[in-house]
């Protein structure tokens, strides 16, 4: 934009006694406050003083040095600092080095640059203004008769039954990604996935990962165990979903702690209780077991549950109690599952029942 | 950057290239590397306890441990019974610090440590000879080697819940928290896992193997010698200490240049 218009878009702003009605704003305020304009301009010291004008221009070319220095800098520390493989220490060094010099020139580049357009390009105040949304009346005329021309040359609107198989066969162009973005949907009802786990009648308790056995006798006073469904570790596939949905908490508290309610006698061992570890909430692992206070903290948004009172919600978001595994003692010392869980495990869904 | 008289002199934070020096100052700071303490794991193991070490044992633990865990070590309302506790649980809560205990609270901290070697040694021999229990580990169990693989696949699913994914440690309920274990000597991680002090649980020799311990004290050792390759670790915390740092400190610098752009020049 050259020296006049600046000056013309300035002296406009300057003298309007109210904004003028343009195509952008439907309604005009009449008591609407005018336009001040532009404060009056104020010269900067390197347009006062050539001394100043000079030290600016050394400052950025000083800036533009160091950016220099900085890319050189980081070959040179690319090399001084090399990767070692094994070596972790030398990853570490080379990447703060070698970005720390890149980020130097980088930062040093563009702060000049933009000093440089603060402190010595133009200083003056300017409005571009738009030009105006609605097109001439020849440019209009001229697409008008474009559209004509292209549908008498075409016979779009007189060709009737080809204009309609185009349309339809535009219409009927996207149904196969109808069809196959429905496919993508479960095959199976989901349902009853999440309402059934691994565990069965008589599946043994194991040790998360080994998939060893547990003896109610290895479970000593205090003890949490992470536990996983005897054979989940063979599973052909589809193991780290069923372990999404199995996985179990373990404990031993003293028999007298534990407030049993009726129907449930039989559920633990001599003390030995088995909580799932998904959390009701929105299923996260809650395994933060504080053998003293009895409590199960979730990590993820602080629920609290109360082993002692059958994983009831002390405090948090969930609202239901963790679901207990029945579990029991087979011949071989063995703890076993006496079934599955007798609710689904892990948050709420919509076709759950409480 | 603005500045109101156009003669005053460009010097201190007014200054031009005060910006600059802050940004690289900020760059070089966020950068900055820093490096792990670690501590040289060690415990000694004893063939046979004279009745000397016994005596002494004795006499520390009236002194010292009665008031709250009775002199026949069966409890009293202000400490628990440490019958059956073993040597292991004695060298952990005296070798640390956490015994005698300061003040009563959440739960007990690491302080500095109030016996010599030999002092922790006399109280672990005598609290064992009363009634046994869990022993101070193998020097073999406590090498610092092992199987990484399987000591972090241990330590993820018996350990990071609580512990932290890092062994930074983390908040538990009511105040209590489980501490941060980088640091910690070998023959204290061990012991932990046997005894499980205060409210951590109990990981006795059944549910992790001696064998399988030693692979977790191999891993967290190995986390505690292996640099962040990523930079600062801001304490391992996860999204609180990092949090902390991008809005503050990232923001901050981003407002902070923002602003410069747009100021008028003087």
């Amino acid at each position: 934009m050259t020296e006049q218009h600046e000056h013309a878009a300035i002296s406009d702003g300057a003298h309007q006694d109210g904004p003028t009605p343009s195509s952008g704003i439907a309604v005009i305020a009449k008591d609407a406050v005018p336009n001040p304009g532009f404060p009056p301009e104020r010269p900067r010291v390197t347009d006062l003083d050539p001394k100043a004008e000079k030290a600016q221009e050394r400052r950025i070319i000083a800036l533009f040095f160091v950016s220099i220095i900085g890319s050189i800098a980081a070959i040179v520390l690319y090399i001084v600092f090399p990767i070692i493989p094994g070596d972790m220490h030398s990853v570490r060094n080379n990447t703060m080095f070698v970005g720390a010099a890149i980020a130097l020139a980088l930062l040093a580049v563009g702060v000049g640059v933009v000093h440089w357009s603060k402190a010595l390009m133009h200083g003056h105040d300017l409005v571009e203004e738009r030009h105006e949304t609605r097109g001439s009346e020849p440019t209009r005329q001229r697409a008008a008769e474009i559209f004509t021309e292209a549908n008498e040359e075409s016979g779009f609107t007189r060709r009737r039954l080809l204009r309609n198989t185009l349309i339809t066969a535009a219409v009927v162009s996207p149904l196969p990604g109808v069809v196959l973005l429905r496919d993508l949907a479960p095959m199976a009802d989901p349902v009853p996935l999440l309402k059934h786990t691994m565990w069965e009648k008589g599946m043994r308790l194991t040790r998360d990962p080994s998939g060893t056995p547990i003896r109610a006798a290895d479970v000593t006073l205090g003890s949490a165990f992470h536990v996983i469904p005897e054979g989940l570790n063979e599973l052909p596939h589809g193991k780290l979903e069923e372990k999404a949905k199995a996985a179990v908490l373990l404990m031993r508290l003293k028999p007298e702690d534990l407030h049993i309610t009726p129907g449930r006698e039989t559920w633990s061992f001599d003390g030995i209780v088995a909580y799932s570890k998904i959390c009701t909430h929105v299923g996260c692992p809650v395994a933060l077991y504080e053998q003293q206070t009895h409590h199960l903290l979730c990590p993820c948004h602080q629920s609290q549950f109360d082993i002692t009172h059958e994983a009831r919600v002390i405090f948090g978001p969930a609202k239901r109690a963790l679901p207990q595994l029945p579990i029991a003692v087979d011949e071989e010392g063995y703890l076993v599952a006496q079934s599955d869980f007798t609710e689904p495990v892990g948050p709420s869904f919509w076709e759950r029942v409480l | 950057m603005t500045k109101q008289q156009p003669k005053r002199q460009k010097r201190g934070r007014r200054h031009p290239l005060a910006t600059v020096a802050l940004i690289v100052l900020g760059l070089a700071g966020t950068g900055g590397a820093y490096a792990l303490a670690t501590i040289p794991a060690g415990a000694e193991t004893s063939a046979a306890v004279s009745d000397d070490v016994l005596a002494e044992g004795q006499a520390l633990f009236a002194a010292n441990c009665a008031t709250c865990h009775g002199l026949a070590l069966e409890g009293t309302e202000d400490g628990p019974t440490l019958i059956g506790v073993g040597s292991a649980s004695v060298d952990f809560q005296v070798g640390t610090g956490r015994m005698p205990l300061a003040m009563s609270g959440p739960q007990a901290e690491v302080k500095p440590v109030q016996f010599t070697t030999e002092q922790i040694r006399a109280l672990a021999e005598y609290v064992a000879s009363v009634s046994p229990g869990p022993a101070i580990p193998d020097d073999e169990y406590l090498t610092g080697e092992g199987d990484l693989a399987i000591g972090g696949e241990l330590f993820r699913i018996n350990c990071a819940m609580c512990h932290n994914v890092a062994g930074a440690g983390g908040a538990l309920t009511e105040g209590k928290y489980a501490p941060p274990i980088m640091g910690v000597s070998a023959a204290h991680i061990y012991e932990a896992m046997l005894t499980g002090p205060q409210n951590m649980p109990v990981f006795n020799d059944d549910n992790i193997s001696p064998e399988d311990k030693a692979n977790i004290i191999a891993y967290l050792k190995y986390l505690e010698t292996t640099p962040s390759v990523g930079g600062a670790t801001l304490g391992s915390l996860g999204p609180v200490s990092e949090g902390l740092f991008v809005w503050i400190g990232a923001l901050g610098l981003i407002v902070g240049i923002t602003i410069w752009l747009t100021a008028k020049s003087n």
